[in-house]
């Protein structure tokens, strides 16, 4: 592994498949154990740096490096906005004097950690930045799917949404290309960047027709306001022609699963009968999100494993 | 005044020739002079060009002279090669008004280096709502012949309109930023393959073609001089061609940084597998650094003179203004100290243009597009012959040097050609007949 995981085009096939190999030795080291800790990351401190609210996220972080036994510190940077753009660096340097061994980031900038991994000497993980990426949400997705499909190699993957603003794409389309999966992005044509001919993607507007190849079907979030800058007509509209409802559902092979990194909008993008199937992986994706956090922050800092 | 022999200096990179200087003007210019009692000074292989002209700086006086002020970039101006430079009108207070212009032009006077020529706002503190007081300017004694909004876009079509009838009455131009502005809410780079990876808000090239393409047809039906200022687009190029094969009066200006770089500057630089550099706001500007395709028709307009002008938009900023996220800086970059320079590499060492070439886009158009070549013992972008007043830069083509921030004399330091190593050296320059730079050392 390399010294910081800013984006999943930092993992070659082999560092990926190392993460998702450590994450499942993890799950069968702590399987059925009442004290769900191991020693790896004494002494070690990692710096949860949150510009933007994210509960879910942060706290899925810092059970991963409490479960290592590393020392956790929470530093909600609330009210830094992008504005005051001074403030990343001061932080930076203030918590590099601290010694933080790890900092993971959260910021609405894309490339904000890029700019802090710049100004630090310790290992910098991107927990999402800006409409850029969020590594590690690909890292459990594959993860997900792995445990699930017992493969991700040769697997169809749908994702379905709002992939100009989102980091989870990104990372995604890039990690499971990575991975040997073969990705198709179904969205409105507003909702698609400029560029994405580019990409190592199929591109569809209709959803109804990728479905019955599919997979996997990934949803993303899409937030109902995007409509007031003309994205979409109205949530009404994008619900009938790219939500996840049952009927869509029924479309799909007997195997194939359901997923979403949340917070989802029911009825939005996914409508709730969907969300609680037994094709939805989306608790799952929850717990996942931890041994492969775990993996992350001890790829980084404790070194390969025995 | 003594005179200045000047020994041996190939004027447009042509034969060598002895050239005199006195009283601030060009004396003499011929073979083998011998002038008694004059400074000799001994130019052989240097190329000697008229002084060079710049439509677009950025000076930060007044309001944020931690940046850059006159004075500073003054002397970035001479060693640059420059002896004037339009100070663009986006300071704080905004240059509306004839006091303010007056006030930027009397602190060029007094550094001395280069004539600093104000650009006035076209309208009320940029804000696109009302004219200024344009006419005020004009007659002051700053001379404001050159009018922009530079860093927005004078959106609104029927003031646009307005303003390029309004200026018609003392041979003034509007200079415009295109920038369609509902077009780049939120825009951080240019809009394409790369914006899409990096996930930065795409500032797509329509939103410049638009805004063109609007007012080149504005200019033409009011029968008004347009400048349009740091064009970067292929398609912007294709629109000023079309333009002006109709007869509108249109000018236009590329800026050295988007002939030479690219968009690729965001992603940083890949260096034994391990990407750094990516997301450095060094290369944030606007309009953004666009793609290769780009960068070639831009560099066949200056060519062919469909682009009439090399400008800087040197624009300081304070490292805090920079050392940031992408998002949170502003968006510039310095160019008055290695606009010859990037020239040299990118139109000369190309084939594309050559000496009178240069002299062509950095000083005789620029000059004229200012009205700046009409001023008698003032004029600048004149030829280099008897009469003619003494503003001459020369230039060692062929010495190559890495530049390095720290060493150049703006106050800031957001030089997007760090580490890069680059052609032609400004070694002498003269304003109206008194050097400004020495051997590379500003005179004052």
């Amino acid at each position: 592994m390399r010294q910081h995981l800013l984006e999943a085009a930092d993992l070659d096939r082999a560092d990926a498949t190392l993460v998702l190999d450590t994450a499942a030795q993890i799950d069968a080291a702590l399987a059925g154990r009442e004290v769900k800790k191991l020693p790896t990351l004494r002494g070690r401190t990692v710096v949860n740096l949150f510009f933007e609210d994210s509960t879910r996220t942060r706290i899925s972080f810092e059970l991963a490096a409490k479960r290592l036994s590393a020392d956790v510190i929470n530093f909600a940077a609330k009210g830094s906005s992008v504005s005051k753009g001074e403030s990343l660096k001061d932080t930076a340097l203030t918590l590099e004097a601290m010694g933080a061994d790890a900092i993971v980031i959260r910021h609405g900038a894309s490339g904000a950690p890029h700019r802090l991994a710049h100004w630090v000497r310790g290992s910098v993980v991107n927990a999402g930045d800006g409409t850029h990426e969020h590594p590690t949400q690909a890292l459990l997705d594959a993860y997900t799917i792995r445990r699930r499909l017992g493969r991700v190699d040769g697997v169809r993957v749908v994702i379905t949404g709002d992939v100009l603003h989102s980091r989870v794409a990104r990372s995604n389309v890039r990690l499971l290309h990575t991975l040997g999966a073969e990705v198709t992005l179904v969205a409105p044509p507003t909702l698609l960047p400029v560029g994405v001919e580019t990409w190592p993607v199929q591109v569809s507007y209709d959803l109804d027709a990728a479905l019955p190849e599919a997979d996997v079907v990934m949803m993303l979030r899409v937030q109902a306001e995007r409509m007031n800058a003309s994205f979409f007509p109205s949530a009404r509209e994008y619900s009938r022609r790219y939500g996840l409802d049952a009927r869509r559902m029924a479309t799909l092979s007997d195997d194939a699963i359901v997923m979403h990194p949340g917070p989802m909008n029911r009825g939005m993008e996914i409508a709730a009968d969907v969300a609680d199937s037994a094709r939805s992986t989306i608790v799952e994706q929850v717990g996942n999100g931890v041994s492969v956090r775990m993996a992350v922050l001890y790829l980084l800092l404790g070194g390969a494993p025995e | 005044m003594t005179s200045v022999l000047i020994t041996g200096a190939r004027p447009y990179g042509e034969d060598p020739v002895d050239v005199v200087l006195k009283d601030g003007r060009i004396t003499t210019v011929g073979a083998s002079l011998s002038v008694p009692g004059a400074e000799r000074l001994d130019a052989s292989g240097l190329v000697l060009l008229p002084g060079l002209v710049d439509l677009h700086t950025h000076l930060r006086e007044p309001g944020r002279e931690d940046a850059e002020t006159v004075e500073t970039g003054s002397r970035a101006a001479a060693l640059g090669g420059f002896t004037a430079v339009h100070a663009m009108a986006n300071t704080d207070p905004v240059a509306d008004t004839a006091g303010v212009v007056e006030q930027v032009w009397r602190l060029g006077q007094q550094a001395g280096l280069v004539d600093v020529v104000p650009v006035g706002a076209v309208t009320v503190g940029l804000s696109g709502t009302q004219l200024a007081e344009l006419g005020a300017m004009a007659d002051s004694a700053a001379r404001v012949r050159v009018f922009s909004d530079d860093g927005h876009c004078v959106a609104d079509p029927s003031l646009m309109r307005r303003a390029l009838e309004y200026v018609k009455a003392f041979d003034g131009v509007v200079a415009q930023h295109a920038e369609e502005p509902r077009l780049t809410v939120g825009a951080q780079m240019h809009e394409g393959e790369r914006s899409a990876r990096l996930g930065l808000t795409g500032w797509p090239a329509v939103a410049e073609e638009a805004i063109i393409a609007r007012d080149v047809l504005l200019a033409e039906h009011v029968g008004a001089r347009l400048h349009v200022c740091h064009v970067s687009t292929a398609g912007s190029v294709e629109l000023l061609r079309w333009a002006k094969s109709r007869g509108v009066r249109v000018t236009a200006e590329v800026t050295p940084h988007h002939l030479l770089l690219t968009d690729a500057c965001v992603e940083g630089e890949v260096d034994g597998g391990v990407r750094t550099g990516a997301y450095d706001p060094v290369f944030k500007v606007n309009p953004p650094l666009r793609t290769h395709r780009d960068v070639a028709a831009l560099r066949a307009g200056l060519a062919d003179g469909t682009i009439d002008a090399v400008a800087t938009d040197h624009a300081p900023h304070a490292v805090e203004d920079k050392e940031s996220e992408w998002a949170a800086a502003r968006p510039g970059m310095l160019g008055l100290q290695q606009a010859l320079s990037v020239v040299v590499e990118t139109m000369v060492a190309t084939g594309l243009l050559d000496w009178r070439g240069v002299a062509d886009r950095m000083s005789v158009r620029p000059a004229a597009i200012g009205r700046l070549d009409g001023l008698g013992d003032a004029a600048h972008g004149r030829p280099i012959a008897p009469g003619e007043p003494a503003n001459l830069v020369l230039v060692d083509p062929g010495t190559r040097a890495v530049v390095d921030p720290a060493a150049l004399a703006s106050r800031s330091r957001n030089s997007p050609y760090a580490g890069r190593e680059l052609p032609g050296r400004v070694v002498h320059t003269f304003l109206r007949g008194t050097a400004t730079v020495l051997h590379g050392v500003a005179q004052k």
